[in-house]
């Protein structure tokens, strides 16, 4: 089974870059808004995208997300929502593989069988899941291989080599490497451990590794994406639609061109990564 | 749902993988995996290694003041009877209090601490942290801490620290830094995912001091391990002191330490009749409660499955009680396990019950209980007049109310 994850990751490595993935928080701050922040991604050079679905209580995350978070829920959004903002950005762009992250409690408030169901057919390719490691994978994430969406896991400075293996064996579509123990938003760890776990967790899996939590620049994007298969963008992202809000939520300049712009500039630093490596 | 099927023992749980029944489980991160995967083997090394008793054992008797006596309360068993009387009853159990708000501290909260700093000492820690509702467990954590020559830092909603300056203060004297959290709502669920992030920020060194029965496997097991002295020494002064076990016990429940402590060594007492108080707030009818177990549904936060306050899109919501104490909109895995089994039964007591119970405890008995332990109490108040004189109740007096004396005066709209 191949699905837009595994085609995009080979099409890449075909071109020899990384790819650029990139999360928004679905619903921040309104729907419509929030859509014309998804359709802008990839004509900015995203390659994945992520959606974050809102969450009460996000443990893992930093206060940019967490921000997010509560103004998309005070928005109005919903899983529900989340699902629909995926289907209608399918509706134009059938190729972008789009991965779903967030909390459990949502997902199992909504029934995981009817979620899945509803997420495969609202286009969604894959789901990051910060809350089920692999000791939890009866829960969501041997329905989901079963029911063909990527399970990617988060593998941590923290998961030795004894841990590693456990951790890989139900991931697809790639492997998602957390740059450093702590929440997202923080500041980015040594870039030269950074390679050197990637190249630790390649020599136990074939899947492509990208790497986030703590990279804003497009700097920083190819000074990590010169070993990486890919490079996450979150907060950096949260950040330029928050900073086009004003103090009572009112957008005093476009959103999605904010990101669009931002993006654009990461997309350039992935794509000198490994002309720079080579040099 | 099918009913799980009655076990052949109530004690057992919970299983390898941290479950009881569908309830616990490990839903953490996983930076924090390997964390509590060490925690669970520390502390399955530690239960049955005797030096490790004998140390907390000495510390429980000459620190903490244990055992907490097991008290007739004879003031509010003969208000109590007066009650059933004027109702034409003439009945009326005899009520006892289990004392821990003699405890050093002031509440059930010591034990756990004290246990769990031996662990942090064996693990080799650095640092300790932990979050903080009303502050008792605040308190008792950077107490210990202070003891055992620790850094503690201590989050605390930014709400609950201005409501509660006189435990932040005693935290800053024991050498606490206190964090004030204004994340989320910033009440004790927002100071709990506060103290996640910095954990899983600061793995290497740093201890998770959770205080109650909740939290990723093995929380629940070990802290419910280290409460149930409440239990164990209830149960054997009621055989000494009346020759029979009771016929009903009651404990409040917020996380639900003090309950699942009072409860566990009771579970396989079949004739013993278990009761576990919620916060009712204003009425279940509102959302001004913190009922979960009433009034909330199965979901999973702070790493465990439980009962759980939250919408119909699994966000969750904030409760509300008059006790900080019980201002969770979560339950600790086993309680939620024992209330599907049916063996305990969870019934709610409004704000102004626990008010009443508050003021007649401290007038008829000279004891002030913890506005938590005043909600057992108005419990107790309902059901004893209706019991018959040879019959007991023992309600877990979990902590002294000293803390709650502006919370009431301002309820009764007096200026202290």
């Amino acid at each position: 089974m191949t699905t837009r994850i595994d085609r995009r990751m080979a099409k890449l490595k075909a071109e020899g870059r990384p790819a650029l993935v990139t999360y928004f928080m679905g619903g921040d701050p309104d729907y419509d808004t929030s859509l014309s922040i998804m359709k802008a991604l990839p004509i900015a050079g995203a390659d994945i995208i992520e959606m974050g679905m809102p969450f009460s209580d996000p443990m893992a995350d930093g206060p940019a997300i967490q921000a997010a978070g509560l103004r998309a829920l005070k928005g109005g959004q919903t899983l529900v929502k989340t699902l629909k903002l995926a289907a209608d950005f399918r509706a134009g762009d059938n190729e972008t593989p789009i991965v779903l992250m967030g909390y459990y409690n949502p997902i199992y408030i909504y029934g995981v069988d009817r979620f899945l169901t509803d997420a495969k057919a609202s286009g969604i390719d894959g789901l990051i899941v910060v809350d089920l490691p692999p000791e939890m994978d009866e829960e969501l994430c041997v329905p989901a291989l079963k029911a063909g969406v990527n399970f990617i896991r988060l593998a941590t400075p923290t998961t030795d080599d004894k841990r590693l293996p456990k951790v890989l064996e139900n991931t697809s579509g790639f492997v998602y490497y957390v740059s450093m123990t702590g929440i997202t938003g923080s500041a980015l760890a040594d870039t030269g451990k950074v390679a050197a776990a990637v190249n630790r967790i390649k020599g136990h899996t074939d899947l492509p590794v990208c790497v986030g939590f703590g990279v804003k620049t497009a700097e920083q994007a190819r000074v990590i994406g010169a070993n990486a298969d890919g490079v996450v963008v979150g907060t950096a992202i949260v950040n330029a639609v928050a900073n086009v809000l004003g103090p009572k939520g009112e957008k005093t300049a476009d959103p999605a061109e904010a990101v669009a712009t931002l993006v654009s500039g990461l997309a350039q630093g992935v794509r000198s990564a490994r002309l720079a490596a080579a040099e | 749902m099918n009913k799980p099927a009655m076990p052949n023992s109530f004690r057992t749980g919970p299983d390898e993988q941290g479950m009881f029944g569908i309830f616990g489980g490990r839903f953490v991160a996983e930076t924090l995996m390997p964390l509590i995967l060490d925690l669970e083997e520390q502390w399955n090394k530690a239960k049955t290694d005797p030096e490790f008793k004998a140390e907390l054992q000495n510390l429980s008797t000459h620190y903490a003041g244990r055992p907490s006596k097991l008290y007739f309360a004879e003031g509010l068993t003969k208000h109590l009877r007066e009650v059933s009387s004027a109702k034409g009853l003439g009945g009326g159990a005899k009520v006892y209090f289990k004392r821990e708000d003699l405890n050093h501290t002031g509440s059930h909260k010591i034990n756990n601490c004290l246990g769990q700093i031996l662990l942090a000492k064996r693990m080799g820690k650095k640092r300790i942290i932990a979050e903080t509702g009303a502050g008792q467990h605040g308190v008792a954590s950077a107490t210990v801490a202070a003891r055992f020559g620790y850094p503690c830092v201590v989050y605390m909603g930014a709400t609950d620290v201005a409501r509660q300056s006189p435990n932040v203060f005693r935290m800053k004297l024991l050498g606490a830094e206190v964090r004030p959290v204004t994340a989320g709502h910033g009440t004790l669920k927002d100071a709990m995912n506060e103290a996640l992030r910095d954990w899983v920020t600061n793995v290497e060194d740093t201890y998770y001091l959770i205080g109650t029965a909740a939290g990723p496997h093995p929380y629940p097991e070990l802290v419910r391990d280290f409460q149930s002295v409440i239990g164990t020494e209830a149960r054997s002064q009621i055989l000494e002191q009346e020759g029979r076990l009771p016929d009903v016990i009651v404990a409040a429940v917020g996380g639900g330490s003090n309950a699942i402590g009072l409860f566990h060594p009771f579970l396989d007492d079949k004739d013993v009749r278990i009761t576990g108080i919620e916060a009712g707030g204003r009425g279940l009818d509102g959302v001004e409660h913190c009922a979960s177990m009433n009034a909330g549904k199965p979901g999973v936060l702070h790493g465990n499955r439980t009962y759980l306050l939250q919408n119909s899109d699994g966000q969750i919501l904030d409760g509300h009680s008059i006790s900080a104490g019980l201002d969770y909109p979560g339950v600790g895995p086993e309680h939620s396990w024992l209330r599907d089994s049916g063996r305990v039964q969870y019934e709610p007591i409004l704000d102004d019950e626990a008010l009443e119970a508050f003021q007649l405890t401290t007038r008829v008995e000279g004891i002030i209980p913890a506005l938590e332990s005043a909600h057992a109490i108005a419990h107790a108040m309902k059901i004893v007049p209706t019991m018959d004189k040879d019959q007991i109740v023992i309600v877990n007096l979990s902590g002294r109310g000293d803390k709650d004396v502006h919370t009431v005066a301002n309820m009764l709209g007096m200026e202290i």
